[in-house]
């Protein structure tokens, strides 16, 4: 099998004397360094940084970024993840000057348009999620939910002065982010079941379910792809006592112009526009979490709001005395915030409402492709996303969610999300999205069953095409090599 | 220890109350499906364990779980031994990757939790 050549760093690669630049003489009088800057802060000898050409270091990182799977390059099922196309158009718009090239402490009079664009966002947002106001401010999904947290801490701080709120409910299939933004808001988390369903085990929540509670976070659709038609009567009994429902909206995509959260009963939510608004994912951001809440928490969104004056202009309104304060530099995010409105409003409502469709027509397409080989436990029918299980696999010859995963490489996809959720046991979590044809749902099914026929032992080493082959992961989280050394 | 003499909670810890005192573990089974161990976090001598709560938390390469205390009680010793070295868990989960040694409030309360029988047909039918 053909396997790519490890590329050398820049460091092996580099020549002494090779450079990039040749510099022109000096034309300003030369004084010695130390007159400038303290012997003592000096660095004792030269930095050893690597020597190259300019194409040199051209052909370096453009080979190494063909190493790296992408949506441009690969169909890319990671669950949860909602790995859909980024148009072409939204990086164009984003970078007109007119939004690429503002500087954040330019006066509020040249920004009008910037600000005439988030501040239409916010109102598509609030009325895609059914709910009143929105802060763009939060920079990742995770953030809005720890922002959104602190808005409703402060929402009971005010309306119940003389008691404390201190638990927050989730369910056992939430995202690990939930109880993490729980727990740094100074809440205690408590689990809630799934049934055998996997949806919300009514009576473990009504169990749970006291006056010490102040919000449960579920997400809806869930993780294993399933809408939870309790939704209505859970926000009846957290209501009843007081309590808030919020929504992790990581699953928007689902439901888009279907249904409005607000309908469903709840509070307050997150979007992620990388997933939902087609925003790119990468490096690990930049991201956006904006947050939407019901009109009884908006006097405690994080401030700036971009705020709109009677005679049309736009500002940034920061006299909101409730408000919890800044949770981010500046507007937030733009870069994102600008690519899901030029999606928002290229799609149009019924677009919007087209993609939730086509994201659950193409889910279950593939699930009814590969159930045979990989049951899915909380089907037959799915969202957005569905739950496949390698168990029977692993149990009769041994082969791991984790070695169809690495194997799939090969094949030139990416894999799915594996091992999460973890209410089901090898688990690879698939999400096609819309944005995929038929021949690449049908392409991707095969291979996944073209694997689960293949050798067992051979897929333990798998992938084999990659520069690298099976990485110890156990090994890398104990004892990282961080830094290159000679 | 012989699993089979030991009593189990739903969250996969067991316990095996002698006198006063109780060693607590965690379930091959458990340890099974985290896979590849990394680190373990628990408690210090003199800390409170109230039963169903939090008392530490194991990572693997899977995720990062909570273990939950079994039965009330004081920890009177914690096996370091683990805390350097992981991997005895994953090895030998009943004898030299015991958890901690508590201090029980009431004996009785691990009479409570589910028998090995009781233990064995319950992740069987969880495993769906």
């Amino acid at each position: 099998m053909y396997k790519l050549d490890q590329p050398p760093l820049l460091f092996e690669a580099s020549r002494p004397g090779r450079s990039t630049a040749i510099l022109p003489p000096c034309d300003v009088p030369v004084v010695p360094l130390d007159s400038l800057i303290p012997a003592e802060h000096l660095q004792k000898s030269a930095v050893p940084l690597p020597e190259l050409s300019e194409l040199d270091v051209v052909r370096h990182y453009t080979n190494l970024s063909s190493l790296n799977m992408s949506i441009d390059g690969n169909f890319y099922p990671l669950g949860s993840c909602t790995m859909k196309y980024n148009p072409k158009r939204n990086e164009r718009l984003a970078a007109l000057p007119g939004l690429g090239a503002q500087h954040p402490y330019q006066d509020d009079s040249t920004l009008q348009g910037m600000l005439a664009i988030l501040h239409e966002l916010q109102n598509d947002l609030a009325e895609i999620a059914g709910l009143d106001a929105v802060s763009l401010q939060p920079a990742a999904g995770a953030q809005g939910e720890l922002t959104a947290l602190f808005v409703a801490a402060a929402y009971f701080r005010d309306q119940e002065p003389d008691r404390k709120r201190t638990q927050v409910l989730i369910p056992d299939s939430a995202h690990g982010t939930n109880p993490a933004s729980a727990h740094l808001a100074g809440f205690e988390t408590v689990t809630v079941k799934s049934d055998s369903r996997g949806l919300v085990d009514i009576e473990d929540f009504k169990s749970k379910l006291s006056d010490d509670v102040a919000v449960f976070m579920i997400t809806n659709p869930n993780t294993v792809g399933l809408f939870d038609p309790q939704i209505g009567e859970i926000a009846g009994l957290l209501h009843e006592r007081g309590a808030l429902l919020y929504l992790d909206g990581a699953n928007m995509n689902a439901i888009l112009g279907v249904v409005r959260p607000g309908d469903m009963g709840v509070d307050l939510m997150h979007y992620n526009p990388h997933k939902t608004f087609s925003g790119p994912h990468g490096g690990g951001g930049p991201g956006a979490g904006p947050i939407a809440v019901r009109a009884k928490l908006a006097p405690y969104l994080p401030s700036p709001m971009v705020g709109r004056r009677e005679d049309g202009t736009y500002f940034l309104d920061e006299d909101r005395p409730l408000s919890i304060g800044r949770v981010r530099a500046f507007f937030g995010n733009t870069g994102v915030l600008f690519r899901a409105y030029c999606y928002i409003r290229s799609q149009g409502p019924d677009g919007l409402k087209r993609v939730a469709q086509h994201a659950v027509l193409n889910a279950n397409y593939l699930l009814s492709l590969v159930r045979d080989v990989y049951p899915v436990p909380c089907g037959p029918r799915c969202m957005h996303e569905f739950v496949a299980s390698c168990r029977t696999l692993a149990k009769d010859r041994g082969i791991r969610a984790m070695d169809v995963g690495k194997r799939l490489i090969d094949y030139n996809f990416h894999a799915p999300t594996v091992y999460f959720p973890l209410i089901v046991s090898e688990a690879l979590m698939i999400e096609p999205t819309e944005t995929e044809s038929r021949d690449t749902l049908e392409a991707f099914a095969a291979a996944l069953r073209a694997i689960a026929a293949e050798d067992a032992d051979s897929l333990h080493d798998a992938p084999f095409t990659t520069p690298v082959s099976r990485l110890d992961e156990v090994k890398a989280a104990k004892t990282p090599v961080l830094r290159w050394t000679p | 220890m012989d699993p089979k003499k030991l009593r189990y909670s739903p969250t996969h810890e067991w316990v095996d109350v002698e006198g006063g005192t109780a060693v607590v573990g965690l379930s091959k089974f458990a340890v099974d499906q985290l896979t590849d161990l990394l680190t373990i976090e628990l408690p210090k001598v003199g800390d409170r364990l109230t039963a169903g709560k939090s008392f530490g938390e194991v990572e693997s390469v899977k995720s990062v779980n909570d273990l939950y205390a079994p039965v009330s009680g004081e920890v009177v010793e914690v096996n370091q031994a683990l805390a350097d070295d992981v991997q005895i868990l994953s090895e030998d989960p009943y004898a030299k990757g015991w958890l901690v040694k508590i201090k029980v409030d009431d004996p009785a309360d691990a009479e409570k939790l589910m028998d090995h029988t009781a233990y064995e047909t319950k992740i069987a039918s969880d495993d769906h």
